[in-house]
C-alpha cells in the first residue's frame, strides 16, 4: 500500500487508487466536470488537475493513480490559478444565464465557479449560439450551455450503444449533437434520458412540464388526478434532502394533496393489473405454442429502441400497454364513470422516474377517448421535487397519507416493478402459482435480482423447466435482441429495461445517481416488497373486483380494448 | 564538412520508383543481414547506436521496441507516422519521395526484431506524390516478397499498408493517430496506458517516425558502435534539416547532431538576403520555440533543446527577417492551433481562442499590462495542463517570445497608451 502525501498530510493508501479517490476518502473535496463514478474518465475538463512533486506540467488526478511517495498538493498557487482559468474559458463559451436555466442552484459548473470565488470573468464572451433542439416531447439539447464534457456521449455510446450523440467538429467549434446537427425526434434517440441524467449543466435536460401542470391545477374546470410509479418512493426523498434510499410514499401522497391532486393515485395498482393481463398473455404463449419469448412492454424507452432498431422482434413483446397508460385507461374510463365526470374533463398526471415517458403518453394509440391522451402530463422525479420546493412544502415533516381507491390496496409484485428484475419476478410469483395450482413456498426470486447486466434464471413451472432472463441498459437489451432475431434464445422469457437497475435508475431520477444509489433504493424497494400485506399480483383483492365489476376477464375483449396496445416498424431505410 | 550524408546518400541517384534502383545501392541487403542477425540481436544494435526517435519527441526507440518485443497478445501493429503536418517540416516527405524502400526496409526490419505481423504507414492526406510512389513501392516490395507471407524464406510475415489522413494535424499525435487508423475521428486517449501496451485496435504497438524507419537499414550497415560515435553525448547520428524560411536556400540538409544552428542558416542555408537581417528563428515548426539571432550558436541536440520546455522537434528550423512584425507572426500561429486543437481538453480548445483574443490585442496596439498578465498565465496553463502533446506545445511560441522578445510586448503595451490617447484628443 502506497504512502503518499496530500496537501501535507501523510497517508497510506489502497494499491490503484487514483489521485482524485485517495483525495476525496480523506475528506479533501476535488473538483470535477467531465468525471462521473462509474464511467470511463474521459480526462478533458481538466479542473481536476494538481501539482506532484518532481513533476513539470500539472496532472489530472481522476486519471493518474498513486505511487510510493507521491508529494501531491491538491489547492496550490499554481493549481488554483490553471483552476479558475480553466472555468473562466468554460463560462466564457456558456450560456451564463443562470436564473432561466433549469439547474439553476444545482449547476456542478455554477458550483465550482462559487467555490473558486469567480466573480468578474477575465474572458470575453465567445459563445456563438446555436439552435436549441426542443422538437420531442422529453428532451431538451441546448447547446449554447455545453461544456463538452462527454458524460452524455460516453452513456449513450458505451452503456446504451445507440450512439445518437457524438462530439462534432474540433477545435472550439466542437459541439455535442447526433450526427449532420439532427435533432433527437430524427433519430434513434430512445429518450432513456441517460444523457440528461449526467449532465452536469443545463445543456440536456428534460422537457418541463410543470407550467403545464401548474395550469390544470389551477383551472377550476379541471378534475385533476395525479399517479405515482412504484420508483418515485423510494427516490424523491433524496431530491428534498433525506439520506438516499429513503421510502417517502405516505409524504408523498401527502406533498401531492397539498399540491392541489383531486385524488392521488398508486401505480403500483396497475402493476398489478399489468401482471394479471401480462401473466394470462404468457400462459396463453405457453399453452398454445408462442411465439415465445415472451418480453416485458413496460419500459418505453426499450420499445422505441425496439421499434427502431429490431422491429422484427416486435412480434414477441406483449402488447401490454405499461402500468402507467393502464391507469391513464382506467381513469378516463372506469373512474370517470363511476365519479360521473366527463373524461374530457379530467386531466391525468404521472409521477415517473422517466424522460421517455412523457413520449409514451403521447404515442396517438394511447388515447381511449380517441381524442384526448389518456395521461396527459408527465412529471418527472425532479420535476414532482422543483413544484414541492415551489410551493414551499416542509416535505421532511409531512404527516404521512394513503393513497386513494381504487388504488388503496396494492401488492409487494407491483412494488418491485421498480427495479431491474422486478417485473419478471412479479410475472414469476403470479404464473407459477396459478399453473402449479398450489401456493408458492418462496416468493423470492432471487437469480433475477442485482446489479449484473444480464440475469438468467431457471423456473419450473408444471414440472417443466423455463430459462427466463433479464437485461436493463439498451446495450444488454441489444444483445438478448440480437440472440431472438437470429433463432439463439432459449428463454421463454425476457425483461428488459432501458436504464441500468431499471427505474431507480431512471433518466428522471434525482441527479447523482450512481451504482452505489441504485444499490440503495433498489434495497428500499424490496423492504417495500417485504412488508406488504400482499405481495402476489393476482391476489390484490381490488384488482380482482375491477376484473368482476369492468373488465370482465384477464385478456378479454374489453382488456384488449383499454389495456393492450401495439407497436410500429420504425426502422428507417 | 557540415553535412553528413548517412540515411540521405542514396538520394539521387536512386529512382524512387525502382526497386531494381534501390537494390543496386545496396537495397533490401540489410534486411537479409537483419534476418541473419537475428531480433535480439537487431534491438541489441539499436541500442548500442542510441538511436532516439525522429519525430519530434526524442524518445529513446530502444525501449519501445523491448517493450513491443515482450508483447505476447496478438497481432501486435507497427505504425509509420508519416503525418507530417507540422508547419516547417518536410523532411518526412524528401524521404518518402526520394527514397521510399529505405523506410520499407526500416519497417520490415523492426517488425522482424519485435515480432510484429501487421503494419501501417500513416501517410499525411496531402502528400499526393509521396502517395503514388510509396504505392509502387510497396506493390515492389511484395512481388519482390519482402512483404508478405514468409518473407525470403525466412517464416516471418510482414503486411504494410498505406492510411492516409485526412488534414488533420493532431492526427501526427500517436493516440490521435490510433484513433484515426481504427476509423474514427482524430481525438487523442488518456494515457497510460501507452500504445506499446495498449494501441491500434487495443493491441501492442509500436509508433515511430519516417526518418527513425529510414535510419535502421544505416545503422544495420554501419553497426550501432560505428552510428554512436556521429553527434554528441545525447544525441547520436544525424538529423534531417528542414530549413525554410527568409533564407537564401531552403531544403533539406542532413547533419549530424551538434551542428550550430547559425552554421546551418549562414553556411548552408546561405543565410538571409542581402541587406535583411534575422530578426528570430522558429525551431521545430509552429509548436517550437522562438529565439532570437544572439541564441544561434546553439548546437542541435536533444539536451540543449530541453531549455525551451520543449522538444528538438523534428529539426525544422524557420528563419525570420526584419521585415515581419512578431504578432503578425504569433497570431498566424495561434489560429493554426486553434484551427487545428481537437477540441477534447477544455485548455486547448478554448485556450488558444483566448490566446489569439490577446494577441490581436497587441497586434492592433490596444494591449493592456493586464493583457500581458493575462496571456502569460494563460499560456504557461495551456503548456502545464493541455491533454495531448498538440496543447502543450501550442503556446511555446507565445512563452518563448515572452522570454526573449518581451520588450516587443512592452512597447506595444507604451504605444497602445500612447495611440488611445492619441484617439481621444
Amino acid at each position: 500500500m502506497p504512502k503518499i502525501t496530500i496537501n501535507n498530510v501523510e497517508m497510506v493508501v489502497a494499491e490503484g487508487l487514483t489521485i482524485l479517490e485517495a483525495a476525496r476518502l480523506h475528506n479533501i473535496e476535488m473538483p470535477t466536470l467531465c468525471y462521473y463514478p462509474d464511467l470511463d474518465i474521459k480526462n478533458d475538463c481538466r479542473v481536476c488537475v494538481v501539482e506532484i512533486e518532481g513533476v513539470k506540467g500539472l496532472v489530472t488526478s481522476c486519471s493518474t493513480r498513486v505511487r510510493e511517495g507521491m508529494n501531491i498538493k491538491t489547492h496550490s498557487s499554481r493549481v488554483l490559478t490553471a483552476r479558475k482559468l480553466i472555468v473562466e474559458m468554460i463560462l466564457s463559451n456558456h450560456d451564463s444565464n443562470c436564473t432561466a436555466c433549469a439547474r439553476n442552484m444545482n449547476c456542478e459548473l455554477q458550483r465550482l465557479a462559487k467555490s473558486l470565488n469567480i466573480e468578474k470573468n477575465r474572458f470575453e464572451s465567445v459563445l456563438e449560439y446555436q439552435l436549441i433542439d426542443e422538437g420531442n416531447d422529453c428532451i431538451i439539447r441546448n447547446p449554447n450551455r455545453c461544456i463538452k464534457c462527454g458524460r452524455c456521449v460516453d452513456v449513450c455510446r458505451s452503456m446504451q450503444s445507440i450512439s445518437v450523440l457524438d462530439v462534432i467538429g474540433r477545435g472550439h467549434q466542437v459541439t455535442v449533437s447526433p450526427a449532420y446537427g439532427r435533432h433527437l425526434n430524427d433519430v434513434f434517440c430512445s429518450y432513456c434520458g441517460q444523457c440528461a441524467a449526467v449532465c452536469p449543466v443545463g445543456a440536456i435536460t428534460e422537457k418541463d412540464n410543470t407550467a403545464q401542470v401548474w395550469e390544470a391545477l389551477h383551472d377550476s374546470d379541471k378534475h385533476v388526478v395525479v399517479q405515482v410509479a412504484p420508483a418515485i418512493r423510494v427516490s424523491l426523498g433524496e431530491d428534498l434532502g433525506l439520506p438516499v434510499g429513503s421510502i417517502v410514499t405516505g409524504q408523498l401522497v401527502g406533498a401531492l394533496k397539498m399540491l392541489g391532486f383531486a385524488r392521488v393515485f398508486d401505480t403500483n395498482f396497475t402493476a398489478d393489473l399489468t401482471i394479471i393481463e401480462e401473466g394470462h398473455e404468457f400462459i396463453h404463449r405457453l399453452q398454445n405454442g408462442g411465439p415465445l419469448p415472451l418480453i416485458t412492454s413496460c419500459c418505453p424507452g426499450w420499445i422505441r429502441f425496439a421499434e427502431h432498431e429490431y422491429p422484427d422482434i416486435l412480434k414477441y413483446v406483449s402488447s401490454c400497454k405499461s402500468p402507467q397508460q393502464m391507469f391513464g385507461a382506467i381513469i378516463k374510463s372506469y373512474y370517470a364513470a363511476k365519479a360521473n365526470i366527463d373524461p374530457k374533463n379530467i386531466f391525468v398526471v404521472s409521477i415517473m422516474p422517466c424522460t421517455a415517458k412523457k413520449y409514451e403518453a403521447k404515442r396517438p394509440e394511447m388515447s381511449v377517448t380517441g381524442t384526448d391522451p389518456d395521461v396527459d402530463a408527465v412529471l418527472t422525479t425532479r420535476e414532482l421535487g422543483k413544484m414541492i420546493k415551489q410551493m414551499g412544502i416542509d416535505f421532511q415533516n409531512l404527516t404521512e397519507q394513503p393513497f386513494d381507491s381504487p388504488s388503496a390496496i396494492t401488492t409487494g409484485a407491483a412494488a418491485i416493478f421498480g427495479v431491474t428484475g422486478g417485473v419478471m419476478e412479479a410475472a414469476l410469483r403470479t404464473v407459477k402459482e396459478v399453473l402449479d395450482e398450489h401456493k408458492l413456498d418462496n416468493l423470492d426470486f432471487v437469480d433475477v435480482r442485482g446489479i449484473n447486466g444480464i440475469k438468467e434464471a431457471t423456473v419450473t413451472i408444471k414440472g417443466h423447466p423455463y430459462k427466463v432472463a433479464v437485461a436493463h441498459t439498451l446495450s444488454n437489451a441489444r444483445k438478448i435482441a440480437k440472440q431472438v432475431i437470429a433463432g439463439q434464445s432459449e428463454y421463454a422469457f425476457i425483461e428488459v429495461m432501458a436504464c441500468p437497475g431499471g427505474c431507480v435508475g431512471g433518466g428522471g431520477q434525482p441527479y447523482g445517481t450512481t451504482n452505489k444509489k441504485r444499490i440503495k433504493r433498489s434495497a428500499s424497494i424490496y423492504e417495500v416488497d417485504e412488508s406488504a400485506t400482499i405481495r402476489k399480483s393476482h391476489e390484490n383483492p381490488i384488482v380482482s373486483a375491477l376484473y368482476h365489476d369492468f373488465l370482465g376477464e384477464p385478456c378479454g375483449h374489453k382488456s384488449h380494448e383499454l389495456l393492450h396496445t401495439t407497436y410500429t416498424n420504425r426502422k428507417i431505410t | 564538412m557540415l553535412e553528413h550524408k548517412l540515411i540521405t546518400k542514396y538520394i539521387g541517384k536512386i529512382d524512387p520508383l525502382s526497386i531494381a534502383s534501390y537494390m543496386t545501392f545496396h537495397g533490401y541487403k540489410m534486411l537479409r543481414k537483419a534476418l541473419r542477425l537475428g531480433g535480439e540481436k537487431i534491438i541489441e544494435q539499436i541500442e548500442i547506436a542510441q538511436l532516439r526517435g525522429r519525430g519530434g519527441a526524442g524518445f529513446p526507440m530502444v525501449i519501445k521496441l523491448k517493450s513491443v518485443a515482450a508483447q505476447t497478445n496478438r497481432p501486435k501493429y507497427l505504425i509509420c507516422n508519416a503525418d507530417e503536418g507540422e508547419p516547417g517540416n518536410f523532411k518526412d516527405r524528401y524521404l518518402l519521395e526520394n527514397n521510399p524502400h529505405q523506410i520499407i526496409e526500416g519497417m520490415i526490419i523492426t517488425a522482424f526484431a519485435t515480432g510484429v505481423e501487421k503494419g501501417f504507414v500513416y501517410l499525411r492526406g496531402e502528400y499526393e506524390q509521396a502517395y503514388n510512389i510509396l504505392s509502387r513501392a510497396l506493390e515492389d516490395a511484395y512481388k519482390k516478397g519482402f512483404l508478405g507471407q514468409d518473407i525470403l524464406k525466412k517464416g516471418f510475415s510482414f503486411d504494410l499498408e498505406i492510411r492516409r489522413g485526412a488534414g488533420s494535424y493532431v492526427c501526427g499525435e500517436e493516440f490521435a493517430l490510433i484513433e484515426s487508423i481504427e476509423g474514427k475521428a482524430g481525438r487523442t486517449r488518456v494515457k497510460p496506458p501507452f500504445p506499446t501496451t495498449v494501441g491500434a485496435f487495443n493491441k501492442p504497438t509500436l509508433i515511430n517516425n519516417v526518418e527513425t524507419f529510414a535510419t535502421i537499414p544505416s545503422i544495420i550497415e554501419i553497426g550501432g558502435k560505428a552510428f554512436a560515435t556521429i553527434g554528441t553525448e545525447s544525441s547520436r547520428g544525424t538529423k534531417l534539416i528542414s530549413l525554410s524560411g527568409n533564407i537564401r536556400r531552403k531544403g533539406v540538409y542532413e547533419v549530424p547532431f551538434g551542428v550550430s544552428l547559425r552554421d546551418i542558416i549562414k553556411t548552408l542555408g546561405g543565410g538571409v538576403e542581402k541587406g535583411r537581417k534575422i530578426k528570430m528563428v522558429q525551431l521545430s515548426g509552429a509548436c517550437g520555440p522562438i529565439i532570437p539571432e544572439y541564441m544561434l550558436d546553439l548546437i542541435m541536440d536533444f539536451e540543449r533543446f530541453e531549455i525551451f520546455e520543449s522538444k528538438t522537434g523534428a529539426g525544422a528550423i524557420i528563419v525570420i527577417d526584419d521585415r515581419y512584425d512578431m504578432f503578425e507572426i504569433l497570431l498566424r500561429i495561434g489560429e493554426f492551433f486553434a484551427h487545428e486543437s481537437c477540441g477534447k481538453c477544455t485548455p486547448c480548445r478554448e485556450g488558444n481562442l483566448q490566446l489569439n483574443k490577446l494577441l490581436e490585442k497587441f497586434h492592433k496596439y490596444k494591449a493592456s499590462e493586464h493583457d500581458l498578465t493575462l496571456l502569460e498565465t494563460l499560456a504557461r496553463m495551456i503548456h502545464q495542463t493541455s491533454l495531448c502533446g498538440l496543447g502543450q506545445t501550442s503556446a511555446t511560441a507565445i512563452i518563448s517570445t515572452l522570454h526573449y522578445f518581451r520588450h516587443e510586448y512592452i512597447n506595444r503595451i507604451e504605444k497602445s497608451v500612447t495611440m488611445e490617447d492619441s484617439r481621444h484628443a
